[in-house]
């Protein structure tokens, strides 16, 4: 076999630079999200919702809490929940994608699997980042919860940066799971993962064993670790363990099951 | 046709095979199509026909055999945007417009063709902004077809192209796909449609179980599986004589009319026209549908093996 066999008289068709990435690619897939009005309502209305109800409430929300107040606190874990509802959500639309043939139909582009995931991790980190920005928005109009400029950046950060862990968590769901039923198994799961990370409800109001149960769930030590620039205090290797060990887990997951989708379709 | 010999061929399966678990889906198929060949790929449900385009396409690896795609590994050729495949059914985002969908096909290949000219010549622009999903059956295959067009490759594959489309449809798409690639593209084309094989294909590969039992032009494949049949009035025509016949496969006796079946019409005519009385020779090709029959015998009976409308 020829090396660089190409057809009589036509030009060698170079390989699409960076696996076929494209910014024109990028663009579609997140008006595509943004265009799915019930995942805009699911995945930023709720928490905005969520924050409204449970962040300002008079008999605790000026509490102080850290360097700021529980407003604050409940801001940061309400953008985390909208945030990872966002990246799951966009990661798990993979499921009806192949479903629709779709995927298969892309792998007989240029498009290398890399790029493609690449593409699909950035849109859903677009909608994370809008999931926060709402949240946020929602906690400087109301003007109850209390921190410094800088605190709100780097806590914005925080979670924004955190949830790429759950883009790798969609994606795995969406390989694992039929169409029919994966936005719901993903809420299912995600509501479980929130209480046991202690989103919704501070951990200390559970009993031991579930609180020891608790920091083993995916969302445990992600939590801990966006409220760390509020709270201060020592910053525990348990927490960056959490996260590592569930990022090796999701990420790993969403490989081995895509090779796996690939070598099967 | 083969353009040129010394040319790298467009696909090259090496005694290829194909196992899922017991069951031999693709048995030592071992075919080279040309550069600027048309080959329709023919044959029942079943028979191999999308697992071996998957396996030109790299979707699927050969148990056994080699592949190579205009002389890379399928894989590589694709990934250079050699190749590109309309599959059947699905394939599309429902919740993309129709100018999406082409537009993030356009997006993959490095080089394609320009989106307005694809989309003008395959008739979208009017419902360029129209989700997918609200686009009927019709609509969806042109959108399909545009995608085809889109990125000016090589070979082309078409996994049953007209599947669901009217009679008009499939006659539009074809003209189309002559006057899109007629230059020099190789076409390779799956379909159950026996007339479209016959019709818009250069060569006809018939598989049957895993195998190819037919390869060539639309008028060998016929005469392999069933010959010609040549008619002739001879007048006194006794059944001695006609078994006396060399090359006759099976004849028949019609009063003063002799039908003879054979795979070598040319030498029965001959043999009729110099040694007997016999005149007003006719010699009839079998229809493309008996030789695709008999060419795949055991499956005659499955639905899905109709008579294109065409005619």
């Amino acid at each position: 076999m020829r090396g660089h066999g190409v057809l009589d008289g036509r030009p060698t068709a170079a390989v699409p630079p960076l696996g076929g990435f494209s910014f024109g690619v990028l663009m579609i897939e997140v008006r595509r999200l943004l265009r799915n009005r019930r995942t805009l309502l699911f995945t930023i209305g709720m928490p905005v919702m969520f924050f409204l109800l449970f962040g300002l409430n008079k008999s605790y929300a000026g509490l102080r809490a850290g360097h700021g107040n529980v407003a604050a606190f409940i801001m940061i874990s309400m953008a985390l929940y909208g945030a990872v509802l966002s990246t799951t959500g966009g990661g798990a639309v993979v499921s009806l994608e192949r479903a629709a043939g779709w995927s298969r139909q892309l792998r007989v582009t240029p498009l290398t699997p890399a790029a493609h995931i690449a593409t699909k991790m950035l849109a859903a980190m677009v909608l994370g980042f809008i999931a926060v920005a709402a949240v946020f928005a929602a906690g400087l109009i109301t003007h109850k919860p209390v921190m410094s400029g800088s605190l709100w950046v780097a806590s914005g950060l925080a979670v924004w940066g955190g949830s790429l862990l759950f883009t790798a968590c969609g994606l795995c769901l969406g390989y694992l799971l039929p169409s029919e039923n994966v936005m719901q198994v993903m809420s299912f799961v995600l509501v479980f993962f929130a209480f046991g990370g202690g989103l919704f409800i501070p951990l200390s109001q559970f009993p031991p064993i579930v609180q020891t149960l608790a920091h083993y769930t995916p969302l445990y030590g992600l939590n801990q670790l966006v409220h760390w620039p509020l709270m201060g205090g020592a910053l525990h290797a348990s927490w960056l363990a959490n996260a590592a060990v569930w990022l090796l887990l999701f990420a790993g997951g969403a490989s081995w099951l895509f090779r796996r989708d690939t070598a099967r379709v | 046709m083969s353009s040129g010999g010394g040319g790298t061929p467009a696909v090259q399966l090496d005694a290829v095979s194909k196992q899922f678990g017991a069951v031999t889906a693709v048995d030592r198929v071992s075919l080279t199509i040309q550069p600027g060949e048309i080959v329709a790929f023919l044959g029942p449900n079943g028979a191999g026909k999308t697992t071996t385009i998957d396996m030109i396409l790299g979707l699927q690896r050969p148990t056994r055999g080699a592949v190579a795609v205009c002389g890379l590994g399928p894989e590589e050729a694709v990934h250079r945007g050699l190749v590109a495949a309309v599959m059947q059914a699905g394939g599309l985002l429902h919740d993309l417009t129709v100018r999406e969908t082409v537009q993030y096909i356009a997006y993959l290949f490095p080089s394609h063709r320009p989106i307005d000219d694809v989309m003008q010549h395959t008739g979208l622009e009017a419902i360029a902004d129209r989700p997918v999903g609200k686009c009927s059956g019709g609509e969806q295959q042109r959108i399909r077809f545009a995608m085809a067009l889109l990125p000016d490759p090589a070979l082309l594959i078409l996994d049953e192209p007209t599947q669901g489309m009217d009679v008009v449809g499939r006659r539009n798409f074809w003209a189309a796909i002559r006057d899109e690639t007629g230059r020099g593209r190789t076409i390779f084309f799956a379909t159950h449609y026996l007339e479209e094989a016959d019709a818009y294909a250069d060569r006809i590969i018939v598989l049957r179980a895993g195998r190819v039992v037919a390869d060539g032009t639309a008028a060998a494949v016929k005469s392999q599986a069933s010959g010609r049949i040549v008619r002739a009035t001879w007048p006194g025509a006794s059944a001695e004589a006609l078994a006396g016949v060399p090359g006759a496969d099976e004849v028949e006796l019609q009063g003063g009319t002799v039908l003879i079946r054979s795979l070598d019409a040319d030498r029965v005519a001959r043999h009729l026209l110099t040694q007997t009385p016999a005149r007003d020779l006719e010699i009839h090709a079998t229809g493309i549908e008996e030789a695709f029959l008999a060419l795949t015998g055991e499956d005659a009976a499955e639905p899905a093996l109709r008579r294109g409308a065409d005619e």
